[in-house]
């Protein structure tokens, strides 16, 4: 019987050495930004992959990367991303909750065929459609501005409406008829008696659109041209030219601040992404 | 029971379809816009020679006839992307699966290398981590100095070399399997106990109650998981964009990459149009490919659906 204990500890060991070992080299990469960012320009790319920095310049790279790059200040990027980001995310949020509601709660002619245009909109690759809409974009002469990073968010996601519509069909009808006869017109059963139920999906697909919108780069590659209208992604790709900067550290520091929210939010959120991710596999 | 057929097939109140196209409404303006009106345009666009400069004049298939005849940099990219897509789903799948099963025991903290195990997926799309994988496996980069540390001195870097560029950006992917992981996670969760423990009675070896009970049970999640990946794999952008700029010698030079360089780097927009609608077509043909064989090899349990 001991024997029998003894191999159960074992195997618990080896399971937790395993695990920290694939966690160890999961988090590497970021563990390694974090340290790097704390490194002097000078000692940068000795032993390359410690993660101890030889010489702490913490503060020399995070006000080079406070001071911006190409004229503006990080503020000013992060204030775009900011705006972008929530804008962008309310917009999403709102309009697939409507949309989820109509497919599923009203019988209206056409409902069928608009489903299966969301979900067409799902398989086909949005980057397919860029430059028809940079075209679209720049006849309403909306190309660089912080209008053309928000619009394309602002009309929902399949992913969002699909999601909605899964929740939706699992609340019983008899909550929305029982509120009928209490007097309750569509948008009052929507806002006081679904919003309530559907609240963890709501918040899942609010954490995907701040992530998505936050970390989006093709768009607005392609969209914006002035800087200070330059969202945080659009600030590290300039960053990154080495013609003009050869400031590794300014560079580390501001990925480390770009991530950060995003850090943040997924610490204090994470209950509802896995949740959320696990019920109808969303992509990460 | 009749009566309340026909009513259901017959009625729509007007007052609902007006409700509905109300509520639905933001919705489809945005689809018309961003998507219906972009498609027909990007239709038309790819049989013309529109350049942004000059009006677009019509030339037929000549976009398309190019594409597949003249454009050696089109083979180039399709071969990048379809080794992408054709290493990164397998590895990523399996790797999730494999990560998933070993999550789904009774140890404590499976919580904390769940949570662990997601960073990745949730950042990977970001430049920022583009860019410190550009750093690691680059010239001056962690993998070389921990070469030179066992006395290996290497001239190229794995980045910089055309045979192991493109493992890198598949490293890199591979290495965001969590959301795979998490929906892996759920499906071996909902596999009843009772199917192993009659295994176990019947003496079954562990191979054997994994590819008799567990895979068949997973098969309809790789599936979905399947389809999601391979669609992602096709749209690869900011990782070719940021680590290689496609290169060396376009060794990474994904489809979206060219797609995104005929379009913006050359305003060659009637040509890239016509690069998309090639892509949407490959994709869809994978897709209808994997839905034909789905009865070969995906498993449903029967009397799910009504």
């Amino acid at each position: 019987m001991v024997g029998v204990k003894e191999k159960k500890k074992l195997g618990s060991v080896l399971f937790h050495l395993f695990s920290c070992a694939i966690g160890f080299l999961m988090i590497y990469p970021l563990l390694w930004l974090f340290a790097s960012s704390m490194k002097s320009n000078e000692t940068m790319f000795k032993d390359a992959y410690s993660l101890i920095p030889e010489v702490f310049d913490m503060s020399t790279n995070y006000l080079s990367a406070w001071k911006g790059v190409g004229g503006v200040s990080f503020l000013t990027f992060l204030g775009n991303t900011v705006f972008v980001t929530v804008t962008g995310m309310a917009g999403c949020v709102v309009v697939s909750l409507f949309a989820a509601y109509a497919f599923t709660r009203i019988k209206f002619r056409g409902s069928q065929f608009w489903f299966a245009c969301v979900m067409i909109t799902m398989m086909i690759p949005s980057q397919v459609m860029v430059v028809p809409q940079y075209i679209i974009l720049k006849k309403m002469n909306l190309i660089d501005t912080r209008i053309a990073l928000t619009l394309p968010w602002f009309f929902g996601t399949a992913f969002f409406i699909f999601m909605l519509v899964q929740f939706f069909r699992g609340i019983p009808k008899e909550l929305d008829e029982a509120a009928e006869i209490d007097g309750c017109g569509r948008i009052s059963i929507l806002f006081r008696i679904l919003v309530p139920v559907v609240k963890p999906a709501l918040v899942t697909a609010s954490i995907f659109a701040f992530y998505w919108i936050w970390q989006d780069f093709f768009q607005p590659l392609i969209f914006m041209n002035t800087p200070s209208k330059y969202t945080l992604s659009l600030a590290l790709n300039m960053f990154l030219d080495p013609n003009a900067y050869n400031n590794y550290g300014g560079l580390f520091a501001m990925s480390v601040l770009s991530l950060l929210p995003t850090l943040i939010f997924f610490i204090i959120f994470q209950r509802y992404l896995v949740d959320g991710i696990a019920m109808d596999g969303i992509k990460g | 029971m009749k009566g309340k057929q026909s009513l259901a097939k017959s009625g729509y109140k007007s007052r609902d379809n007006i409700a509905g196209y109300v509520m639905l409404f933001p919705w489809l303006f945005g689809f018309i816009l961003m998507w219906f009106l972009p498609m027909i345009i990007s239709i038309y666009y790819s049989f013309t020679n529109f350049n942004l400069l000059n009006e677009a004049q019509f030339i037929g298939f000549q976009n398309y006839i190019r594409v597949f005849t003249t454009d050696d940099t089109f083979w180039q990219a399709i071969k990048v992307t379809f080794i992408y897509v054709i290493f990164l789903v397998p590895l990523r799948l399996a790797f999730a699966l494999f990560v998933a099963m070993l999550l789904n025991t009774k140890h404590k903290g499976l919580g904390l290398y769940r949570t662990i195990y997601y960073i990745p997926s949730i950042i990977g799309g970001s430049i920022a981590v583009s860019i410190v994988w550009r750093q690691i496996f680059g010239k001056q980069g962690v993998v070389m100095s921990l070469l030179s540390v066992f006395g290996i001195e290497q001239k190229v870097s794995l980045l910089g070399n055309t045979d192991t560029a493109l493992a890198v950006i598949i490293l890199m992917g591979v290495w965001q399997f969590g959301s795979s992981m998490l929906i892996f996670l759920a499906a071996l969760k909902q596999i009843p106990h009772s199917l192993y423990e009659s295994a176990v009675v019947d003496g079954a070896k562990p191979w054997e109650i994994f590819t008799k009970i567990t895979l068949p049970m997973l098969t309809p999640t790789i599936f979905f998981n399947l389809i999601l990946q391979l669609v992602n794999g096709f749209r690869v952008f900011t990782e070719s964009y940021v680590i290689t700029d496609g290169g060396p010698l376009d060794s990474t030079l994904t489809y979206v990459l060219y797609l995104y360089r005929r379009a913006f780097n050359f305003f060659d927009m009637g040509y890239s149009c016509a690069l998309a609608w090639v892509l949407v077509i490959i994709i869809a043909a994978f897709t209808v490919i994997l839905f034909k064989t789905q009865n070969n090899w995906v498993h449903y349990e029967s009397g799910g659906d009504e």
